[in-house]
């Protein structure tokens, strides 16, 4: 069953800003689909139709087979929303907002407890629960959010950029308990800027840039399509002598790091060979940047050149 | 749906309670205050040197007036301040991306503020017993001015609110509107006094009317009639509640 459908989804601004120029989207169910996209490319805009808060100007949008024109009501109760911006109310306590949030989905109020037990425990945040929100910090604000999403248990989960400002150590905390709702059969949807986030968590990708969607496809197909890679090795050397690499581009940056652009056919043992031929040793070696990183560049820069013709 | 519609609503309804409740500083005390100054000053130093109003003394004329002032600027501030910084903190969208019905959400926030009008209500009442032996004449007239009248106002407040994109805008109805309208409205003295063309300016303002209902209420006496009042209340709450479900419906100030 299809989690999300849209068809031909258009926005345009009272000011004029066309956002959304005819977009198709399907999210299978149980998926954890990306939406990616540069800053300004239309990905709230979607995210904002699909949870009501954007009404649209030309389209279709079926949630779990309720179309949104005319069964919002059944679309709403299948989605949990995790905004970009902290949304709840400054003053009022963990648990009162959570126990509203559920409480405006019909969920009696017992009921509504035990859940805020469940989630604020599992996302570290009971001890915190009488505490009003403004005291929390950014990490704990946003794991907030996402507790207060899951109250009325949605079948779809929508997160906007939900680790943004958030450290490390949390965000991992954060991909792990995402990754155990996924695995319970919840759909997300994430919007993220950190793609080692998205490449990490999610199995199906879409691209959106100035309101139309460029790439749609799985993360193995997508990464697939990296041809080149480029790599930082940090090295040894016992000469003075300058390194050559024959076949390879490549550039020195310093007398002990060089930078090597390696396609995905030739793989990096000739570079090693050539390497230890002169005698150099390769202490330790890095992507130069995320392979969907490169990817996502690339593919914008050439939506980009496409047009412009 | 019925089910899930009620506890929506309540859940609403006692987020907007807990609110002014937990602001009780700013929320209920100054309108006991304020109150108590009035009765002193107008109906004690001033009331005593102005004789009878109406056939009661001073000090009972205008109790039923002055505690319908505070019936109507609280039902007006409260909504109007608590949906419009629900709008700027986006707070609202907690409800907007739920399946809580339009009339829902509008019922949920006019039912705050008619709960902080009708405690104020009490609060007033309470502090003019000290001054004056409060009589009821009729309750149920009194009672259905008082809660028309605060359901009236705060939902004037959320369409207010709807259309405000600034804090100033939200005081300036209550400044420039609601206060003129208020003192104008009978709540220090009888349209009787005033000149025949002035009495007939003052029945265009329909503050006349809820003062003068609620004045019935309490002392059996009024400018106009009760039922006129109750009539114009119901018709002017009916065409509010369709104005305020209009602009939630098509999103006006909260979806773009």
């Amino acid at each position: 069953m299809k989690a999300l459908a849209i068809q031909g989804l258009q926005k345009t601004y009272k000011g004029g800003t066309q956002a959304l120029k005819g977009i198709d989207l399907t999210v299978e169910q149980g998926d954890f689909f990306a939406l990616l996209g540069p800053n300004g490319a239309g990905k709230s805009t979607t995210i904002g139709i699909i949870s009501s808060l954007v009404n649209k100007t030309g389209g279709k949008v079926e949630i779990f087979g309720h179309d949104l024109d005319t069964a919002l009501v059944d679309a709403k109760s299948c989605i949990g929303l995790v905004p970009q911006e902290f949304n709840f109310h400054q003053f009022e306590t963990l648990l009162q907002i959570v126990v509203n949030q559920a409480g405006y989905y019909g969920v009696p109020r017992t009921i509504a407890k035990q859940r805020a037990e469940k989630y604020l425990k599992q996302l570290d945040l009971w001890e915190k629960r009488n505490m009003p929100a403004r005291t929390l910090s950014g990490g704990m604000k946003r794991r907030l959010m996402i507790a207060r999403a899951l109250m009325h248990e949605p079948k779809m989960l929508i997160l906007d950029e939900p680790t943004a400002g958030v450290d490390i150590e949390i965000r991992r905390s954060m991909w792990t308990f995402l990754k155990e709702i996924n695995r319970q059969g919840v759909t997300i949807i994430l919007t993220t800027h950190y793609l080692e986030e998205a490449e990490m968590l999610c199995r199906n990708i879409a691209i959106i840039d100035k309101g139309r969607i460029i790439e749609n496809t799985t993360m193995k197909g997508l990464l697939a399509k990296l041809n080149n890679e480029t790599f930082v090795l940090d090295l040894k050397r016992e000469t003075e002598a300058p390194v050559t690499l024959t076949g390879f581009t490549h550039r020195v940056l310093d007398d002990h790091t060089l930078e090597v652009d390696v396609a995905k056919d030739d793989g990096l043992n000739p570079v090693f060979d050539q390497l230890s031929a002169q005698k150099i040793q390769v202490l330790s070696m890095r992507n130069k940047a995320n392979r969907l990183e490169e990817l996502f560049v690339s593919l914008v820069e050439a939506g980009r050149n496409g047009g412009e013709k | 749906m019925a089910n899930r519609n009620f506890i929506a609503l309540r859940t609403i309804w006692i987020k907007e309670c807990t609110r002014f409740l937990r602001i009780w500083v700013q929320t209920l005390v100054p309108p006991a205050i304020t109150m108590s100054l009035y009765f002193i000053i107008f109906g004690n130093l001033i009331g005593s040197r102005i004789g009878q109003m109406g056939g009661y003394s001073y000090m009972e004329f205008i109790v039923p007036g002055l505690i319908m002032m505070s019936v109507i600027t609280n039902s007006y501030a409260n909504v109007s301040s608590s949906f419009f910084s629900a709008k700027f903190q986006r707070n609202v969208e907690e409800m907007l991306v739920a399946p809580v019905p339009h009339w829902v959400l509008i019922c949920g926030f006019v039912g705050g503020g008619v709960a902080r009008a009708l405690l104020i209500g009490i609060i007033v009442t309470c502090v003019s017993m000290l001054f004056v032996d409060v009589r009821i004449h009729n309750f149920w007239v009194l009672a259905i001015t008082l809660l028309l009248t605060a359901t009236l106002f705060a939902t004037a407040g959320l369409i207010n609110a709807v259309y405000a994109k600034t804090f100033d805008d939200i005081s300036l109805i209550p400044t420039f509107v609601l206060t003129p309208l208020t003192y104008l409205g009978g709540v220090f003295y009888s349209l009787s006094l005033l000149p025949d063309f002035w009495q007939m300016v003052s029945k265009a303002n329909p503050i006349v009317y809820m003062v003068n209902g609620f004045r019935y209420g309490f002392l059996g006496t009024s400018d106009v009639s009760y039922l006129v009042s109750i009539g114009l209340l119901v018709g002017f709450n009916a065409l509010l509640f369709a104005v305020a479900y209009t602009l939630i419906h098509r999103g006006v100030g909260i979806r773009s």
